[in-house]
């Protein structure tokens, strides 16, 4: 558990990142808290020669709205998602969301940006970035470009981001008021990555479900948006035989690694209690 | 209440101002501890120290065709790189073990676990050491492996132990096979025998012990530093049992014992991990040997789970024979003990399953017969007694599961099935039928008084309201209630059947007491943990009646200590803990004597008085203490010796037995698996109790361990021996979260034999926890016939239990 060498950077600006990247190629890693890339180079799974430590960028920083949109910083950590106030307003899925990641000490340096840039289908932001559709800002050579995160994990650490890219920001369009949401999580014990979870957004006129959205934390190589589970929900009243119908559908796409947590038929029986539990939480909420 | 007298209250203030024996003392050692001032092995720097780290085999059997250091040696600021090669010559690739067997240092043919070390390598500063492991190429050619410890003894098995593969005696006896270690037995077997082919009821259960480790949080380090000027070398580490480690470096070095100089600084946790002797130690010390500077050696979190010693894998085959309304008449055990590659239990030599022989527990079972046989196989060696007497947990999940699977087969509550065959205390001394004599014990008033306190009637009531209620489809949650009564065995012992490598297991102290009424104290015994420093001084504030503050506890140099066996097995309180109150009374007589000359009387017309001798009818002619002790130095008696101190080395006459009733209600969680803690409370009787605060402490630390090895910490292979979930992320150590609240209680029956009656508590609540959660949860199945459950009960094998028996939709 002792890391390989490197050489250390902390550049005050994009651009700055942008052009070191350029130049140092694929040896080169930026460092956003370490609280994924640290342990990695410990066990030497990751040995990049060159780290590039973001957290001197300012522009990176903050939460802020624009228009029907929230846009947060890459920088921003998890320990400030849980504080923001324009989120619990907005989108309180994400404090939930983050209240369940890790420990209270790896939330003070573990970043929204590094969460969704890792690839590591346990991290729980990108299955709740997919359900909230937002999208990713990816600041390059050739400057920015925006990627959905619903098109943008091909498969476990491997991502839509260029070597010589970072995340800038994510964008999320504010969902309606009066939405329901729930994150279910399951976890062994505090600290651990899911064995299953789930991310929920409806929205609810009357008794009928008007739109639904779920993401799918750690039960395959990638996060996963179950499309057609919402859509099994849409237009119901969010009886058992929908949302057993959305429990088989969502089911049906998982594809989970058998691991210490558990063999696979279980990490997706898993996905199927973990979104029943956030549908009920997400009906309770909602009111329309 | 009678009025207190003046006399009263001026006796009750000056024994307070003691902090003795009793008395809710803060632990002393927490000064430094909380405040970041530990000093522990890793903290030691040394002038040109240099670091070294292992190269490891990722193959769990292969044998080794090359190794080319060449590279790694080319690596600026390596020292040197060690393989087999080197250390043959010196007769030390291979290291006894305190089992009998020998283990490898570097391997020298062959790797035989995951993870082996193959070649340490020493550069100037641990960075460079770690990339240099990686510069070390091996050449492995893998060979097929057994995980299975049941595979081990077929006859087309692979021999893993070729350097032994012709001696088919081993330490402890024949061996019947390459991969067989020994085959130990006790009890009648006869006897048993017959009565199990007669008896009206028999039950009979396969209960697996599975691997765990236990975990410390600061791993196994030292450093190594040889004089070459002097010949002397100074061995800092972790070492639970200096001593004997101090004794072990010079018979396999060659170097005069006096010229070795073992340190244990403070030792942040040991639980058994830290008895035995480990490569790196021995690797530091050659290094510092042949280099002249000294090495470190520091085990990273994953090396110390996947290669030091592990805890248990024990299959236990149970059987019970009773009568129809419960009465246990025999018991017969199967062990089959996966030892892994080397056998390097930490034992005492005589007893190669440990005290396994416990197993019958805290009944009057008559007859019974226990076989243990140990094998090899392809994974870490160990068998270390985690948190308890060597393989205690064990025998107790043994016998406490066993009592339950009986209780259902005849339809008798398991509370009631306990009572029924329970010692009784008027049986003691009490002589089990595998060989032990208990030497006290009340276990139907612990019983009953636990049963009062958690409600017990009502419980079952609240539990069948919810089974039926589940029945009903009315709620998905299980409740189960487990039960644990279990017996300890501790305070090892007599030298009659307790020594190490030949070494009795005595254990010691020696206390002086300066001219001003100080103490300094020191001790054979090494605290990991356990508040020595606290609980000693109490004992000896109350013997000697000098406050508990102005008395100095030092154990762990082996220049300075006394000779002792270490720390682990409970021993401390039972064995060193006799020896300072045997050492304080040697004191305390010469101190009567001074007080007899100063005060001009007879020894005989003086009695004690808290903190001083006074005359018998004449409480105002008195001298405490500390007018003793300045006086024992500079105006003693005529022809008596001036000085105030006293040593004792203590041979107990028998182990002590500190027993314990255990209840928990748990609430199991259907579709997930998931298990919660709802109550568990805790009564333990460990005869007299020196710190009630300490205590308690020890029973809540031992609990969450306990809480973790049941219900989910596990040392697993894959089939083809790899070490799975070596790091904390998958070994489950539960944090404040997970953990639940402990009730705590007590009753108090003091060891007969022991000089103050204590017994030994830090072990207790692991031995009596593990059975007590794997009742609780397989209690929660039991009306849905779900037979035993193994553990560790981690949620998604509860929730496979639920697919088996069809609870889901
Ligand atoms: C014990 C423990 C438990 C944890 N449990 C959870 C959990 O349950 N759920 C969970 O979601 N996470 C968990 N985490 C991870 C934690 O949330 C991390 O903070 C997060 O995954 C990565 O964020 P980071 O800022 O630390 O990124 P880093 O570790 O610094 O970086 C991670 C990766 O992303 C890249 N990267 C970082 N920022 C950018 C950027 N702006 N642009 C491009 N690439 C970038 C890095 O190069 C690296 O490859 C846990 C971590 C620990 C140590």
């Amino acid at each position: 558990m002792i890391p390989g060498t490197f050489e250390y950077y902390r550049p005050d600006s994009v651009a700055s990142v942008v052009a070191l990247l350029a130049k140092l190629g694929d040896d080169a890693r930026p460092l956003a808290g370490g609280q994924s890339l640290i342990a990695m180079m410990k066990t030497r799974l990751a040995s990049p020669e060159h780290l590039i430590d973001l957290s001197a960028i300012a522009e990176l920083h903050g939460i802020r709205e624009q228009g029907n949109d929230i846009i947060i910083g890459a920088m921003t950590t998890q320990h400030e998602l849980i504080a923001s106030e324009l989120l619990a307003k907005y989108l309180p899925i994400i404090r939930e969301t983050s209240l369940v990641i890790a420990d209270p000490q790896i939330r003070y340096k573990g970043t929204l940006g590094g969460n969704v840039a890792n690839g590591d289908p346990g991290n729980d932001m990108p299955a709740l970035m997919q359900c909230l559709d937002a999208s990713y800002q990816l600041v390059g050579p050739k400057g920015e470009r925006e990627v959905a995160a619903r098109a943008f994990y091909n498969g476990a650490y491997d991502t839509a981001l260029q070597a010589d890219e970072i995340v800038s920001a994510v964008r999320i369009g504010k969902p309606v008021a009066g939405h329901g949401y729930g994150y279910e999580k399951l976890k062994r014990k505090i600290g651990d990555y899911a064995t299953a979870a789930a991310a929920v957004m409806i929205t609810m006129s009357v008794a009928t479900c008007t739109s639904a959205s779920i993401g799918l934390t750690n039960v395959s190589e990638t996060p996963l948006w179950a499309e057609a589970a919402g859509k099994a929900l849409v237009g119901t009243q969010l009886d058992e035989a929908s949302i057993a119908k959305a429990v088989a559908a969502a089911e049906a796409i998982t594809n989970p690694a058998s691991d210490m947590r558990g063999p696979a038929e279980y990490r997706t029986k898993m996905a199927g209690i973990m979104l029943r539990r956030a549908l009920e939480r997400a009906k309770s909420r909602a009111h329309g | 209440m009678n009025k207190q007298t003046p006399i009263d209250i001026d006796r009750a203030e000056r024994t307070e101002k003691l902090q003795g024996m009793g008395c809710k003392r803060k632990r002393v050692e927490d000064i430094r501890f909380t405040q970041g001032k530990g000093n522990y092995v890793d903290d030691l720097k040394l002038p040109g120290m240099v670091f070294g780290d292992f190269v490891r085999s990722p193959h769990a059997h292969a044998r080794i065709v090359s190794i080319d250091t060449t590279r790694a040696k080319a690596l600026p600021g390596v020292i040197a790189v060690l393989t087999a090669a080197d250390l043959k010559p010196l007769g030390l690739h291979y290291m006894p073990t305190l089992a009998g067997d020998v283990q490898a240092v570097l391997a020298e043919e062959k790797v035989l676990f995951q993870n082996q070390e193959v070649a340490f390598v020493i550069a100037k500063d641990r960075y460079i050491a770690s990339d240099a492991t990686e510069l070390v190429d091996v050449v492995y050619e893998a060979l097929p492996c057994i995980v299975d410890p049941f595979k081990s003894m077929l006859p087309d098995a692979p021999v893993l132990r070729e350097d032994i593969k012709d001696k088919m005696v081993g330490a402890h006896g024949p061996r019947k096979h390459p991969n067989h270690i020994f085959e130990w037995q006790i009890g009648d077997k006869d006897a048993t025998d017959a009565i199990f082919a007669n008896a009206e009821v028999t039950i009979k259960e396969m209960l697996v012990d599975h691997r765990t480790h236990p975990s410390p949080l600061e791993t196994c380090q030292s450093v190594a530093s040889f004089d070459k000027i002097k010949g002397e070398l100074t061995l800092w580490g972790t070492f639970q049992a200096p001593h004997v480690i101090r004794t072990v470096v010079s018979l396999i070095s060659g170097l005069p014992e006096h010229k070795i100089h073992v340190i244990a600084p403070d030792i942040g946790g040991g639980f058994g991990n830290k008895v035995g002797a480990y490569a790196g130690y021995v690797c530091s010390v050659v290094g510092s040997i042949v280099l002249g500077v000294p090495v470190k050696w520091v085990e990273d979190r994953m090396e110390n789970l996947s290669t030091t010693s592990f805890a248990r894998d024990y299959h236990m085959t149970t059987e019970l024979a009773a009568t129809k309304e419960g009465k246990i008449l025999a018991m017969r055990v199967h062990v089959l003990a996966d030892h892994g590659a080397f056998d390097a239990c930490a034992d005492p030599s005589k007893w190669p399953a440990g005290f396994m022989n416990i197993c019958t527990g805290s009944y009057d079972i008559p007859t019974a017969h226990l076989v243990v046989d140990g094998v090899y196989t392809n994974k870490a060696s160990g068998g270390v007694a985690y948190r308890c007497s060597f393989r205690v947990t064990e025998a107790v999940f043994a016998i406490e599961r066993a009592v339950e699977v009986l209780a259902q087969k005849i339809g008798m509550d398991a509370a009631e099935l306990r009572l029924k065959n329970f010692i009784k205390a008027e049986q003691f001394p009490y002589h089990s039928a595998l060989g032990w004599e208990y030497d006290s014990g009340d276990y139907h008033t612990a019983m009953k008084k636990a049963m009062d306190t958690i409600g017990y009637a009502e419980l079952r009531k609240e539990q069948a309201a919810k089974r039926a209620a589940f029945q009903r489809g009315e709620t998905r949650e299980l409740m189960g209630i487990g039960i644990s009564f279990f017996t300890e065995i501790v305070g090892a012992g007599p030298s009659k059947n307790c020594d190490i490598l030949g070494i009795a297991m005595f254990d010691s102290a020696e206390i002086r007491i300066h001219p001003t009424g100080s103490i300094i104290a020191r001790m054979g015994t090494k605290s990991q943990g356990q508040g020595h420093e606290t609980t000693y001084a109490q004992i000896i504030a109350t013997e000697l009646g000098i406050p508990a503050d102005d008395i100095m506890i030092e154990e762990g140099n082996t220049d300075t200590a006394p000779y002792g066996l270490g720390t682990y097995g409970s021993r401390s309180t039972p064995v060193a803990g006799a020896a300072t109150a045997v050492a304080a009374r040697k004191i305390k007589a010469k101190a009567q004597m001074i007080a007899a000359h100063m005060l001009e009387v007879h020894e005989g017309d003086l009695e004690w008085d808290v903190d001083r001798f006074r005359v018998k009818g004449l409480p105002e002619k008195f001298k405490t203490m500390k007018e003793i002790a300045w006086s024992a130095y500079n105006s003693p008696p005529p022809n008596m010796e001036p000085g105030l101190e006293a040593v004792n080395y203590y041979e107990p006459p028998n182990m002590t037995y500190p027993f314990g009733a255990y209840f928990c209600v748990m609430d199991i969680d259907v579709d997930t698996g998931v298990a919660k803690t709802r109550r568990f409370y805790a009564l333990d009787d460990c005869g007299t109790r020196i710190n009630p605060m300490i205590i308690e402490g020890q029973v809540h630390g031992g609990l969450t361990e306990a809480f973790a090895c049941a219900m989910g910490q596990e040392i697993r292979y894959d089939e083809t021996g790899n070490v799975m979930g070596a790091s904390f992320m998958d070994f489950f150590l539960p944090t404040a979260v997970e953990t639940p609240h402990w009730e705590t209680d007590f009753t108090v029956t003091p060891s007969p034999h022991h000089p103050i009656g204590a017994k030994g508590v830090g072990e207790s609540p692991h031995v009596g926890g593990v059975p007590c959660f794997s009742n609780a949860v397989n209690d929660a199945y039991a009306f849905l016939n779900a037979g035993h459950i193994q553990m560790p009960h981690d949620a998604w094998r509860l929730w496979k239990v639920g697919e088996r028996l069809g609870l889901h939709k």
